[in-house]
C-alpha cells in the first residue's frame, strides 16, 4: 500500500480507546427563588441548548423538584456543576443510575 | 421603572435609574462584597500551626451562614468525602467570581455618576453595559436574590403571606427590594436575549 505523504500515522487500535465508566450526571434542583426565565438562560447559555430544550428542563426542575441536565464523565460534571453554582444554581452531581 | 433593555444600535444594555434605586443597588451588592470577604474560606483544620499557615487551600466544610451555604452547595448528596474536596477546590474561585460581579454593579453605577454620598435630589444614572458586564449584574443579582430570600425565609408560594404583612414591618420592606431586584433582573434577561 502506498501513500502520497511520507508521514506515517498510527491507526488507532481499538484497545486504546477508553471505554467510558458509568455516566455521571448533573442534576439542577428547584428553589423557590430563582426566575424561570433566568434558569432557561442559564442552560441555552451555559449548555449551549436550543430554548425549546432549556425550557423544557427547567420547566422539570419547577414542577418535578429536579432535572438531570446533562451527562458524561465525573470531571464533566463536576464542571457542570461549579458552573450552575457560578450562576446560583442549586446544583449536585451524582452516578446515574 | 422600566428596567432594562437592548439598544439595536449600539449593541449595548441599557437601563436609568433614580439616584435612590442606584444608591441601594450599590449598597446591596456591597454587603453581598462584605459577606463573601468576611466569614473567610477557613482552612482545613491542622494540629500543625505551621502547617496550618501555609495551607492554602479552600474549605472542605459547609459555611456556617446559610446564605454562604447557599451560595455554595454540596455537590455531592452522598459522599461527604467527595463533597469536601470539591468544596476545596471550587469555593474559593466561586467566592472570587461572585465578589467581582458585585464589583462590576458597584463601579459601573459609580462611574455612570452615583456619587460616594448621595445628597442630591433628582439625580438620574444612565447605565450601559457591554454583554459581559451585563452577565456579571445578571449573576450578581441572583447571589443578592438568593442572600435576600434567605435571611427573609422565602419559601415557594408564599406571596400571599408576604403580601399580608403590613407595610411598616421591616420584613415587609426587605421582600418588597427582594421583589423589585427580581423584576430588574426579569427585563435583564429579557434584554440579553434580545442582543443574541
Amino acid at each position: 500500500m502506498s501513500a502520497p505523504s511520507p508521514v506515517e500515522l498510527d491507526e488507532p487500535e481499538i484497545a486504546d480507546v477508553v471505554v467510558p465508566a458509568t455516566p455521571w450526571v448533573t442534576i439542577v434542583w428547584n428553589d423557590p427563588v430563582n426566575l424561570m426565565s433566568y434558569v432557561t438562560y442559564v442552560f441555552q447559555k451555559y449548555f449551549g441548548y436550543s430554548k425549546k430544550k432549556s425550557e423544557k428542563l427547567m420547566m422539570e426542575v419547577h414542577n418535578d423538584g429536579k432535572s438531570a441536565v446533562s451527562a458524561g464523565s465525573r470531571e464533566e460534571m463536576e464542571r457542570d456543576v461549579q458552573a450552575m453554582h457560578e450562576y446560583g444554581l442549586w446544583a449536585t452531581l451524582e452516578k446515574q443510575e | 421603572m422600566g428596567g432594562f433593555s437592548y439598544h439595536r444600535r449600539s449593541k449595548q444594555i441599557i437601563a436609568t435609574f433614580t439616584g435612590f434605586e442606584a444608591d441601594l443597588l450599590r449598597s446591596l451588592a456591597s454587603q453581598l462584597v462584605e459577606l463573601l470577604r468576611n466569614e473567610a474560606a477557613a482552612p482545613r483544620e491542622s494540629e500543625d500551626p505551621l502547617e496550618a499557615m501555609f495551607d492554602f487551600s479552600g474549605p472542605t466544610t459547609e459555611p456556617e451562614d446559610p446564605v454562604l451555604a447557599r451560595l455554595f452547595p454540596t455537590a455531592y448528596r452522598e459522599d461527604a468525602e467527595a463533597a469536601a474536596e470539591f468544596r476545596r477546590f471550587t469555593e474559593g474561585g466561586l467566592r472570587d467570581g461572585k465578589a467581582a460581579s458585585a464589583a462590576t454593579i458597584i463601579d459601573t453605577l459609580e462611574e455612570a455618576g452615583l456619587p460616594p454620598e448621595l445628597t442630591e435630589d433628582g439625580l438620574m444614572i444612565d447605565v450601559e453595559l457591554d454583554h459581559d458586564e451585563a452577565e456579571s449584574w445578571l449573576r450578581s443579582f441572583t447571589d443578592i436574590r438568593l442572600a435576600l430570600a434567605t435571611r427573609l425565609g422565602v419559601e415557594e408560594g408564599d406571596e400571599d403571606y408576604w403580601d399580608s404583612l403590613p407595610e411598616e414591618e421591616q420584613s415587609a420592606q426587605v421582600y418588597g427590594i427582594y421583589q423589585w431586584v427580581g423584576i430588574l433582573q426579569e427585563t435583564l434577561v429579557d434584554a440579553l436575549w434580545g442582543g443574541q
